[in-house]
C-alpha cells in the first residue's frame, strides 16, 4: 500500500471514524483515501474544512466529544494548526495530527523535507507544552506509528504529532496493518455529552487567576515527564563493534542505512541511532554510546534542527559531524557514503595522532 | 402572594461578572430558560467563543467546551457530527464570529451544520476593552477608532446575518435585541425557534442579538438601551432574516 | 391584581434598566450601597405593583423575584 492510504487504514483499524482535512501536496492522497473509505465505515465522517485551522479545531470538538479523530496537513498548513494544537494541549484533548512534511519555509517546495523538526519537537504553538512526536521510517512503521499514536493520545490525553514526509507519503510498500489491540487506556471521564445524569462538564483552558494556570502547567509538565520516562523509542543499527555513528530519522535514516551498509562493505565500521520518538528524544541511549563511540555523524533532511538535541545529549562529548541537505533534495546513499567516509578517515587521522 | 419567577434550572448559581446593564447576562437568562422549556440541558453542549463570555461555562450549566477565538463554529462542527443527537449551540460576540471566525462561521452555515449560534452584536469589543469590531457603526467612537469609525478606512458595518442567509445550508436567521421588554420576549421567541429548527434538523440557525454594552459605550444602561433602539437598528434592522418551514 | 417584589440587594448593580420600564414607576435608585459598592434599586410598595414582572424581565442579575396574588 502506499504510504498515505496505509495512514489512512492504520487510523480506521484503530477505531478513527472522523477525518477533518484540507487540500495541499504532498499529503493529499491522505484525504482523498479517508473520504472514500470513511464513507464505507459506519457513522464514519470524512469532512473538508475550509482551511487547516477550521480542520484543527473540527478535530478539537470531536476530540471533546469522545471521539477518536485525525487530521494531516504538510508544513504550511501544520504552521496554520499550531494555535488548535496548543489549545488541546492545554485542555488536555487527545488527537493525532500527521504532517507530511515538505520543504519550507515559505510556501517551499512540494519535495521532501525534515525541516519541521523544530515545530513539531518544540511546540510550534504558545505556551508551555509538548507534543509527542513519532517519525516513521517506512510504511510499515507509519502504520504502527499511527495505531500507537492513538493509543499515546488517549492514555495521555495529549495531541500526537506523526512526522513523515512526501517519500514515506507516497511510496508503496508491503504492509501488515494491525488491528485495534484492545489496550487498557483511561476511561474517557471528561467527554462532553450532555449532562445527563451528572453534573455538567467543563473543557477549558482560560483562567483569569495566574496560580491556577501555574498549577495547571505543573500538572501538563508532570505528564510530559511520564511520557519522557516511558514512551522513548529508537532503532540501533550495528553499534556493536562501530567507531562512528550516523544519527538520523525517517527518511534520511533509510538513506543513511543504504550508506552504512556500502561503508561496511569497505570495513569501514559505522553504526546508527534511529530516533523513532522525536519527543521524548532518545538522549540515554546517545549518552550510553558516547562512552565508547567519539564520532557521532548526524544527518538530517534539513540545514540542522535534530542535530540540537544531539548535541544537548552528549552535553559535550564526543565529536559531532553534520551533513544535511534541505529544501526538498533527496540525497542518494551513495552521496552520504562519500561524505560519511570522507569524515571516517579524517577523525581516524585525528585518533591517530 | 406566589412567587412567579426563578432562577433558570440551566444557570448555576454564580452571580454574573458582567458589567451593569450588560446584554450577556439577559442573554444567559433567556437561553437558559429555553433550554429549560425545551427540556434540552441533558442533551446541549455549548462550544463558547472567546470574549466577555468565555467564562459562560460558570453560568451555564450544560457540558461547555471553550473553542479558540473564532473558532466555536468549527469547534461546534466537529461536536456535532460526532455526536448528531446532542443539540448543539455556540455562544459568540461579533468580534469572535465576524472577525475573526468569518470562514468557520460561513462555512458552517454553508454547509448546514446542524448548529445554533448565538450571536452577540455590540458593536465593540467589549473584553478586551471596547475596540472597534465588524459591526461597530459608522462614525461610533471607539478605543480603535477614536474618531469615529470611517467607511473609506475601516470598512462598513458588517451585516453578517444577512451574509448567512444567503448561503443554502442556513435555515432560520432572525436578529432581535434585549434593550426592552418587547424585544426581549421576541428574542426568547427567536431562541426557541432556532433550538427547534435544530431538533427538526432543518439547517444552520443562528439569532443575532443586539446587545448593550453601557461601559465600553460610555453610556448608562438606559441610554444604551435607547441608543440600540434610536440608531442600530436602523444599521441592524430587526426581524427574521430568514426562515425556511421546518 | 396585586403584587410585590424583593430585589436581592447582593446581585443588584444599579443599572437602573428595572426604574426605567416598570410601569408604576415605583423602584427608584437608593442612596444605599451593597457591599460590591453599587447603589441599589430599592421598590416601593407605596406606589403599587401588578405582578406584571417587567422589572425581572429587564433585570440582568435575575435580582428581583416577582410575587403575584
Amino acid at each position: 500500500m502506499s504510504g498515505t492510504s496505509t495512514i489512512g487504514e492504520a487510523a480506521i483499524q484503530a477505531g478513527c471514524k472522523y477525518y477533518f482535512g484540507y487540500p495541499i501536496t504532498p499529503q493529499n492522497a491522505l484525504p482523498e483515501y479517508m473520504a472514500q473509505r470513511l464513507s464505507e465505515v459506519p457513522g464514519g465522517v470524512f469532512l473538508q474544512a475550509e482551511s487547516e485551522i477550521a480542520a484543527i479545531n473540527m478535530l478539537l470538538g470531536a476530540s471533546v466529544a469522545g471521539a477518536r479523530a485525525m487530521t494531516s496537513s504538510s508544513s504550511p498548513g501544520i504552521s496554520l494548526k499550531q494555535e488548535g494544537i496548543s489549545y488541546m494541549a492545554g485542555q488536555e484533548l487527545p488527537a493525532v495530527i500527521v504532517n507530511v512534511m515538505r520543504g519550507g519555509p515559505g510556501l517551499g517546495t512540494i519535495y521532501p523535507a525534515q525541516s519541521d523538526y523544530f515545530q513539531s519537537t518544540r511546540g510550534g504553538g504558545h505556551g508551555d507544552y509538548r507534543t509527542v512526536v513519532l517519525a516513521p521510517d517506512s510504511v510499515q512503521e507509519l502504520a504502527d506509528m499511527t495505531a500507537l499514536a492513538f493509543d499515546l493520545a488517549d492514555n495521555y490525553r495529549t495531541p500526537v504529532i506523526v512526522l513523515a514526509d512526501g517519500v514515506l507519503a507516497q511510496m508503496m510498500e508491503p504492509v501488515r496493518i494491525p488491528s485495534r489491540k484492545r489496550k487498557k487506556l483511561p476511561a474517557k471521564n471528561y467527554i462532553l455529552t450532555g449532562a445527563k445524569g451528572r453534573p455538567s462538564r467543563i473543557i477549558h483552558s482560560f483562567t483569569m487567576d495566574p496560580k491556577e494556570q501555574e498549577d495547571h502547567n505543573w500538572k501538563l509538565v508532570r505528564k510530559y515527564k511520564q511520557i519522557e520516562q516511558r514512551e522513548v523509542r529508537y532503532e540501533s543499527f550495528l553499534l556493536e563493534d562501530a567507531e562512528m555513528v550516523v544519527v538520523a530519522y525517517g527518511t534520511a535514516a533509510r538513506i543513511a542505512k543504504g550508506a552504512i551498509k556500502r561503508l561496511r562493505k569497505e570495513n569501514l565500521k559505522v553504526g546508527m541511532i534511529r530516533p523513532i520518538t522525536l519527543w521524548p528524544f532518545p538522549t540515554k541511549i546517545i549518552q550510553e554510546t558516547v562512552k565508547y563511540i567519539h564520532d557521532f555523524f548526524v544527518f538530517e533532511m534539513s540545514a540542522g534542527q535534530m542535530i540540537e538535541d544531539v548535541r544537548l545529549s552528549l552535553e559535550g562529548k564526543g565529536r559531532i559531524h553534520f551533513y544535511g541537505r534541505p529544501g526538498g533534495v533527496i540525497p542518494a546513499p551513495v552521496e552520504l557514503y562519500r561524505i560519511i567516509s570522507r569524515h571516517y578517515y579524517q577523525s581516524k587521522r585525528k585518533k591517530g595522532r | 402572594m406566589k412567587k412567579i419567577n426563578s432562577r433558570p434550572a440551566s444557570l448555576k448559581e454564580a452571580p454574573f461578572h458582567y458589567c451593569p446593564g450588560c446584554g450577556h447576562s439577559i442573554v444567559h437568562r433567556l437561553v437558559a430558560e429555553v433550554i429549560d422549556e425545551m427540556k434540552l440541558r441533558e442533551k446541549s453542549i455549548c462550544s463558547l467563543g472567546v470574549g466577555c463570555a468565555v467564562v459562560a461555562y460558570k453560568y451555564f450549566d450544560v457540558d461547555t467546551v471553550e473553542a479558540p477565538h473564532g473558532r466555536a463554529a468549527a469547534v461546534a462542527t466537529g461536536i456535532k457530527r460526532v455526536r448528531p443527537e446532542n443539540i448543539v449551540f455556540t455562544y459568540q460576540g461579533d468580534g469572535d464570529l465576524a472577525a475573526i471566525g468569518t470562514a468557520e462561521t460561513l462555512h458552517a452555515a454553508n454547509r448546514g451544520e446542524l448548529i445554533t449560534v448565538i450571536f452577540i452584536n455590540n458593536a465593540v469589543y467589549g473584553m478586551t476593552g471596547g475596540q472597534m469590531a465588524p459591526t461597530s457603526l459608522v462614525g461610533q467612537k471607539t478605543t480603535t477608532s477614536p474618531a469615529g469609525r470611517n467607511p473609506l478606512k475601516e470598512g462598513y458595518p458588517l451585516k453578517f446575518s444577512e451574509v448567512l442567509a444567503l448561503l443554502g445550508g442556513s435555515s432560520y436567521l432572525e436578529r432581535v435585541a434585549v434593550n426592552n421588554p418587547a424585544n426581549i420576549r421576541k428574542a426568547k421567541k427567536a431562541i426557541a425557534k432556532a433550538f427547534q429548527h435544530q431538533k427538526k434538523k432543518s439547517g444552520f440557525s443562528v439569532v443575532e442579538i443586539l446587545s448593550p454594552c453601557p461601559t465600553n459605550w460610555r453610556m448608562s444602561s438606559v441610554e444604551s438601551c435607547r441608543w440600540i433602539d434610536e440608531v442600530m437598528t436602523k444599521v441592524y434592522p430587526l426581524g427574521v432574516i430568514k426562515e425556511k418551514k421546518c | 391584581m396585586k403584587g410585590t417584589i424583593h430585589i436581592k440587594q447582593e446581585l443588584c448593580k444599579g443599572c437602573s434598566l428595572c426604574m426605567e420600564f416598570c410601569p408604576k414607576g415605583s423602584i427608584s435608585l437608593s442612596k444605599k450601597l451593597n457591599l460590591k459598592g453599587y447603589f441599589l434599586a430599592e421598590f416601593d410598595d407605596k406606589k403599587g405593583c401588578t405582578g406584571c414582572a417587567t422589572c425581572a424581565l429587564m433585570c440582568p442579575e435575575i435580582a428581583i423575584e416577582v410575587y403575584r396574588g
